[in-house]
């Protein structure tokens, strides 16, 4: 039931939030009583029962097939952050930073 | 006294309008000059920013001023003209900062989305305004929407009207202190595991929680999208019901909505509970809630029999479980939606050299404590090797929670238990305390996992050991599936019956009057 340091470093990773030492020595004892009390779960025989996901059976929900405007794209590329007073548009893509190494 | 029409009912203000005895925008105007004078925000201004005036009540986070004059105006003149109007035309409200409105801020109480304008309306947003309710601005809440206290805003917390010193509940507290200190007659609030039901409860007015899916959930930014649903707050129960009937429609833009139609809420609004049974829930009662609650539970319970109901008790086994199955499944739902703020294509970004670490610097700046480990939680839940003994389990046990449920109303017509287990506590005590804050739900969070609807309607006044003067109850009455038209029955006859006072007193109470 208990994290680790080390284990909450790796959610943190798979979470992509950003994390030093001092936060995940600090959130481990925390998140260790939140998962206790929550693994009383355990505690419930229930092998067989299907799990639910929502109140309703609903399934195979579709709308018609009807055209309808998207919104603006200067509306949508409006929205884009903003870093050091530069909105993060560049002809008419959302700029990001590198995803692949530089090579060599 | 200036601010008169503040204090009248959403169906007060509904017939003097419509009898044009005063005008849309002169209400406006009075609910805008009120915000100006209690809730220490600029109502022209921006998105609110901190402060720490002690005196000022926090509920909204940006006031849409401008954009309420205008339609106000808009309203006024078609009247004028002779058009047909919606029977609640020209009443104002207030939306939870969840709710995407066009050309306003929606920040979620967060400052991943402090800067961000939405370019569409929710459809909640759209069926408010095309009843001419005027949107008076957005309020503050727990950060999206995770949180007992609307103590995990980034922009501070709201503060309860009946104690400034105190908490309005969460994740709704904005909306419900709006109301409840008369900022609004009506307001939207969301609830994912009691986020409108225990505000409140704490704020001493009226809030419910629809039947799972017959709200649109389009536009509302997600938290645990099988559990999100928006709802009514108001001081009066035909409030309530006047504002959710505006709301509840089927909407082809959310895959979860409901098809069915819900009962209608008014036909027999006004029937009584005579002959009804009503399922008083063991395992929501004794231990665990405070016995100054207890008490006031009891006469209210007491009432219930003077007025014809039979009480039945009602036992459902599953629900110990509730906290523990709520707080697997909403954090693993959350930790997957809240995916969608990686500083790519709207709200922070915090630079970094490559996009991974540009998405968790961005992560870890924009989100709040709670919401970070919410997100933890949720991931690590959801992980190789846990998924099956954390959230299958947890989803296994929902199952079982809604069976329990079902079973219960084969017997009785609504089921009833205290909404919150305290009266409001003390901005700052539980705020670092997430274990002690959680329990908050208790009560609220089966519910939640079955879908049934639930309203909270104020009965009586406790005092909390810790308090000077007694604070508002509130009682939770859950009715089956698409049953909301029952629950709005048996909470109308409550308040009828009761005739609670929804006007804060006490020595730290916000003046209304």
């Amino acid at each position: 039931m208990a994290l680790s340091p080390d284990e909450v470093r790796h959610v943190a990773r798979l979470a992509r939030l950003a994390i030093d030492d001092a936060e995940a020595d600090a959130l481990a004892p925390m998140l260790s009583g939140i998962l206790g009390d929550a693994a009383r779960v355990a505690e419930v025989a229930a092998d067989d029962v299907v799990p639910m996901t929502h109140p309703f059976d609903l399934a195979d929900i579709t709308r018609g097939d009807d055209p309808v405007p998207s919104l603006p794209r200067d509306a949508v590329l409006g929205c884009a952050p903003v870093v050091n007073g530069q909105r993060q548009v560049d002809q008419d893509r959302f700029m990001v930073p590198r995803i692949v190494a530089e090579e060599g | 006294m200036s601010h008169e029409l503040c204090t009248a009912t959403a169906a007060d203000l509904a017939g003097r309008l419509t009898a044009r005895d005063v005008s849309a925008r002169e209400v406006v105007d009075a609910f805008l000059e009120r915000i100006a004078e209690v809730d220490g925000v600029d109502v022209d201004g921006p998105v609110w920013q901190r402060g720490d005036d002690p005196d000022a009540l926090h509920a909204f986070v940006a006031v849409t001023a401008a954009a309420a004059r205008e339609h106000a105006d808009d309203i006024d003149a078609r009247r004028a003209a002779g058009r047909d109007l919606g029977p609640l035309a020209g009443v104002p409200l207030a939306l939870k900062d969840v709710l995407a409105m066009r050309g306003a801020p929606t920040t979620c109480g967060s400052r991943m989305l402090a800067d961000w304008m939405s370019p569409y309306d929710a459809t909640v947003t759209r069926l408010v305004r095309e009843a001419d309710l005027v949107v008076l601005g957005k309020t503050n809440m727990d950060e999206f929407a995770m949180g007992s206290s609307t103590e995990h805003s980034a922009f501070g917390a709201t503060r309860n009207p009946w104690n400034l010193d105190r908490v309005p509940g969460g994740s709704s507290g904005g909306s419900a202190a709006a109301v409840a200190g008369r900022l609004a007659p009506l307001a939207i609030g969301t609830d994912t595991g009691g986020s409108i039901r225990q505000p409140a409860a704490l704020t001493g007015i009226v809030g419910a929680k629809p039947t799972y899916g017959t709200v649109s959930r389009h536009g509302l930014v997600a938290f645990a999208s099988s559990l999100d649903q928006a709802g009514p707050f108001a001081r009066t129960v035909e409030d309530a019901a006047r504002l959710q009937a505006i709301i509840q429609q089927h909407d082809p833009r959310d895959a979860t909505s409901v098809p069915q139609p819900v009962g209608d809420l008014f036909a027999r609004l006004h029937d009584g509970v005579d002959g009804l049974r009503i399922g008083v829930i063991d395992e929501l009662r004794g231990e665990g809630f405070d016995p100054a609650v207890a008490a006031v539970y009891d006469a209210a319970l007491q009432r219930l029999e003077a007025m014809g109901a039979e009480l039945v008790d009602v036992s459902l086994p599953h629900s110990r479980y509730g906290l523990s199955a709520y707080y697997l499944i909403a954090p693993s739902e959350a930790s997957s939606n809240l995916a969608r703020f990686d500083g790519v294509r709207y709200g922070l970004r915090v630079d970094a050299p490559t996009a991974e670490a540009m998405n968790a610097a961005t992560r870890a700046a924009g989100f709040g404590p709670e919401v970070r480990r919410r997100i933890m939680i949720g991931t690590h839940a959801l992980s190789s090797g846990y998924y099956d003994a954390y959230y299958l389990q947890a989803s296994k046990v929902r199952t079982l929670i809604a069976r329990d449920f079902a079973a219960a109303f084969a017997d009785v017509d609504v089921l009833v238990s205290p909404t919150s287990p305290a009266v409001a506590f003390g901005l700052g005590e539980q705020a670092d305390d997430p274990r002690t804050m959680y329990r908050n739900d208790i009560a609220t969070v089966p519910a939640s996992l079955a879908g049934i609807p639930g309203i909270s309607v104020p009965i009586g006044l406790a005092a909390a050991a810790d308090a000077q003067d007694p604070l508002p109850v509130g009682l939770q009455i859950m009715a089956p599936l698409l049953a909301d038209d029952v629950m709005y029955r048996i909470a109308w006859a409550v308040e009828q019956d009761l005739a609670f006072d929804t006007t804060p007193v006490g020595a730290r109470a916000l003046e209304v009057a």
